[in-house]
């Protein structure tokens, strides 16, 4: 095991030749943090280290404890005895893939990423290395994300059917990377956007980051009664069937989420309407992700890992599962929300 | 194809029926009569036989997609459903079309069945090479003879109704019995005239709702007509130009499986429709439902079994009398009627039924009571009757139109129940098909759980959440489409009735079987036993459940 550059052990990804742990789920000295996703980013470490852009989401995320160092993407840092350095994984604002140099011997951990277009945030750069340790939560080929173009005409054209029939929109998308992404794609001529807190309080950080989004009310700051007909609102998925929600009516609501491909996982959330978007890669994403790389070790972990390892070994290349407690598996009740 | 398929995802994609009905009208007032035509078969539920085995279609699918088998099927079990996995796994259509509904499955698909494998092959591939992955949903859908989408009949009457003017009760009546999905049907469903003249044709049954609160809500007893909830199968008995049709409520004819009341009902003057239940019956007693069914299930009836196991009609309704449709009339006011047409002179009282014109056709009669405790008493003697409860009709009603709540209510006996152990498990179907939702359930038997009873209603979404899950991660083993699960959570069965059966490995079968609740308070060492079951049948009292 110890041979091994980085494996996982009970606090989670450790690369021992540097002392360090990769998005570790207990509190560590020094944490290596490709996202700030709850998943990927645990308070209670002593240091933190992320790519640049990604700090004050992070800071956002942990807590006020804890130095956090922010590194431009790219930019090489000595750790012990390992060259650590930080790539674009496409995500969300910030969110790195993880390059691990030692002695001519790379690993890169990428962390959540896609290969998709998004203006939120830096785009994926493949990251050449021997093992290449990817995520799997959407790794079956029923999944398969349509473009961009695509997308954001199905949901304008959901948005300018609801204001024809005086409904309010309510888009429910994870707070962190999926709001922001959406904003930036809507066709925002057609009519006011609200946020929920959780995602106004997002929208804030994405601000201060320097991601310029478009213009949008936080509706808790509304006065009671207004009408929210035409207009488009941002929630997570948990504001859904909630009181909240109530000041919405009528409202048709729509779930953006990579899980929304399946007819069948839309229809017994009885929800109205949903978007088959994920900030994941979708199966041919993974593929040619895997493919970029030239890395010779592909370890896969959250998601369809098993099925992801069998494809790859019967093409030949030499795959195995990676344990972790990142979320995304199966597509059960929770990790349907928390993608 | 698209105009359809647009239907298809606007019906879909709402949980509100009022959206549902508005999205179907508009599609009924602006198709062709032949796409019309067949979009009210496939929206009620008639289905063609599968066009294409699954087999080769998979095979098909598979050549397009150049996926191994083994993905395929994973990606089969994340889905649920046959014809959606096909249409995300193909890859994008390199062209589109947008040929019409009736073209589409006329000329298209019917045809499939009778090709070559190899033709077959050829045919789909280009088909799906022009369609969107909505549109192929719909099309294998078709193929595989699964088409499904969430709305009932009653809402496609509404919706046709709504777009053609023509009332609700004339569409329904247009809407039963055998019909060809062609443009002239459809075009008869908007024709004003409503003097429709296909003999067979049956009236939609009126159903019943159950009864959840106590009878005192529903006022003053006098108001009600109380009688028998029989046990049998719900038929419609139309006497027609010298000819007779019985329809089941499923609006299957079933006359041929019933000789003996077709040569009996021609004592019937044309022109009468009567509403019942068909009941094995011998010798003054209702027979087992078990062997009733043995009439349904065979093709041709043996003498033996006209022997074996003769049947009656226990009447309750009229609906056409003298060639009218007395549908409107007060129950009470039909009820009158029948009676004199099938047991003139006869005092409609007690479960002997005397005077009756023909044996096979009997009166179901009233039930007197002067108030509902005492009718509460009547109806603690169900069981030994063989009845299921008692129906509560409101004098003055209309006979109406499906399951329009208020004036007929089922007030059932309570319900038998017992705890069983969960220990296989299948997925559902539909809206559930990539969850584990259909369970079987043992109890005990010499130390080991014997299967008793399969049941996949009763839990609400969250709890087939987390039984899913807990299925998922406790599988012993697959057998098929069938896992075996590590026997642990409880669950108390409400059942309606039960008997010996020797096709069951118990020994015993349960009818209509439900979740009542999930026992999370029990373990499963407390379930209860096949010995506590078998008792039920000899009516030990056994214990009921408290409502």
């Amino acid at each position: 095991m110890a041979s091994k550059l980085i494996y996982t052990t009970d606090r989670g990804l450790y690369c021992e030749a540097g002392d360090f742990y990769i998005d570790p789920w207990r509190p560590v000295e020094r944490a290596v943090i490709t996202h700030a996703h709850s998943d990927h980013a645990r308070w209670g470490s002593r240091n933190y280290l992320c790519a640049d852009p990604g700090a004050k989401v992070l800071r956002h995320r942990v807590g006020n404890e804890g130095e956090i160092q922010g590194v431009p993407y790219g930019q090489p840092v000595s750790i012990n005895d390992t060259t650590v350095s930080f790539h674009p994984a496409g995500h969300i604002l910030g969110s790195a893939q993880v390059r691990v140099e030692r002695r001519g011997e790379v690993w890169a951990v990428s962390g959540d990423y896609k290969l998709d277009e998004d203006p939120t945030c830096a785009p994926w750069e493949p990251v050449n290395c021997h093992t290449f340790i990817t995520e799997s939560t959407f790794g079956l080929p029923i999944y398969t994300w349509s473009s961009n173009e695509d997308l954001f005409t199905d949901i304008n054209t959901w948005w300018e059917k609801n204001k024809r029939d005086g409904k309010s929109s309510l888009l429910l998308a994870y707070a962190l990377g999926k709001a922001q992404r959406l904003m930036m794609g809507v066709d925002t001529s057609i009519g006011p956007i609200y946020t929920h807190g959780a995602v106004a309080t997002m929208n804030q950080i994405y601000d201060n980051s320097g991601v310029k989004l478009p213009r949008s009310t936080r509706l808790s700051t509304m006065p009671k009664g207004t009408k929210y007909a035409g207009a488009l609102i941002l929630a997570p998925p948990s504001a859904y069937g909630t009181p909240w929600q109530r000041q919405l009516n009528p409202v048709s609501a729509a779930f953006a989420s990579g899980w929304m491909r399946v007819r069948g996982i839309r229809r017994r959330r009885s929800l109205d309407k949903g978007f088959p978007v994920s900030d994941h890669c979708d199966w041919p994403s993974l593929l040619k992700a895997v493919q970029l790389t030239g890395a010779e070790n592909i370890l896969v972990t959250h998601g369809y890992s098993q099925i992801l390892v069998r494809y790859l070994r019967d093409q030949g290349l030499n795959a195995d599962t990676l344990s972790t407690q990142f979320e995304g598996e199966e597509s059960d009740g929770s990790s349907e929300v928390h993608e | 194809m698209k105009h359809f398929t647009h239907l298809f995802n606007e019906i879909d994609e709402t949980t509100k029926t009022s959206e549902k009905v508005a999205v179907m009208a508009e599609y009924f007032s602006t198709c062709s009569p032949s796409d019309g035509a067949w979009t009210v078969y496939l929206l009620t539920g008639r289905k063609l036989r599968q066009l294409v085995p699954t087999a080769r279609l998979v095979g098909c699918a598979l050549a397009q997609t150049n996926l191994p088998e083994w993905l395929f099927g994973e990606s089969y079990d994340a889905v649920g459903d046959l014809a959606e996995t096909i249409a995300l796994l193909l890859p994008p259509p390199t062209s589109s079309s947008d040929v019409p509904l009736k073209e589409w499955v006329e000329e298209r698909l019917m045809p499939l069945r009778a090709m070559t494998e190899e033709e077959q092959f050829t045919r789909l591939t280009s088909y799906w090479n022009e369609l969107t992955m909505p549109e192929r949903l719909v099309m294998n859908k078709i193929i595989t003879g699964s088409f499904r989408v969430g709305v009932s009949q009653l809402l496609v009457v509404k919706a046709l109704s709504k777009a053609s003017g023509v009332d609700e009760a004339t569409t329904a009546h247009r809407l039963m019995g055998d019909w060809k999905p062609t443009s002239d049907f459809f075009k008869g469903l908007f024709e004003a005239d409503t003097t429709d003249a296909d003999v067979s044709r049956p009236y939609p049954f009126y159903l019943a709702h159950p009864l959840e609160q106590e009878p005192e809500a529903l006022g003053d007893i006098f108001e009600w007509l109380a009688e028998w909830k029989w046990d049998g199968i719900r038929s419609q008995l139309i006497r027609r130009s010298g000819e007779t049709f019985i329809w089941s409520r499923g609006e299957e004819l079933i006359s041929e499986r019933f000789p003996e009341l077709v040569e009996a009902s021609a004592f019937l003057p044309d022109g009468t429709v009567i509403d019942g239940e068909i009941l094995g019956w011998a010798e003054g007693e209702v027979l087992p439902f078990s062997l009733l069914q043995k009439r349904i299930t065979r093709k041709s009836i043996s003498k033996k079994m006209l022997e074996e196991i003769p049947v009656a009609i226990m009447v309750y309704d009229i609906l056409e009398f003298r060639g009218e449709d007395i549908r409107t009339k007060a129950m009470s006011e039909r009820r009158q009627i029948l009676t004199e047409l099938l047991s003139p002179g006869a005092l409609d009282a007690a479960p002997s039924c005397r005077g009756q014109l023909h044996p096979a056709f009997r009166v179901s009669p009233a039930l007197l009571a002067s108030s509902w405790p005492e009718l509460a008493e009547s109806r603690e003697t169900s069981r030994e009757l063989k009845v299921e409860g008692i129906m509560l009709k409101r004098a003055n009603s209309a006979y109406g139109v499906g399951r329009r709540k208020g004036d007929w209510w089922k007030w059932k006996v309570n319900p038998f129940s017992i705890d069983a152990v969960l220990i296989y498990a299948q997925r559902g179907s539909g809206k559930r098909a990539s969850l584990y939702t259909d369970y079987t359930f043992g109890v005990w038997s010499e130390g080991k759980l014997v299967p008793v009873a399969k049941a996949y209603s009763g839990l609400d979404d969250s709890e087939i959440r987390q039984v899913d899950d807990f299925i998922r991660k406790n599988t012993l083993e697959k057998f098929g489409p069938v896992r075996t699960v590590k026997p642990e959570l409880v669950f108390e069965i409400a059942f309606e009735g039960i008997q010996k059966s020797s096709r069951h490995k118990s020994g015993v079968a349960v009818r209509f079987p439900r979740i009542a609740r999930w026992r999370t308070d029990k373990p499963m060492e407390e379930a209860d036993s096949l010995e506590t079951l078998s008792a039920l049948i000899d009516g030990e009292g056994g214990r009921q459940r408290e409502s």
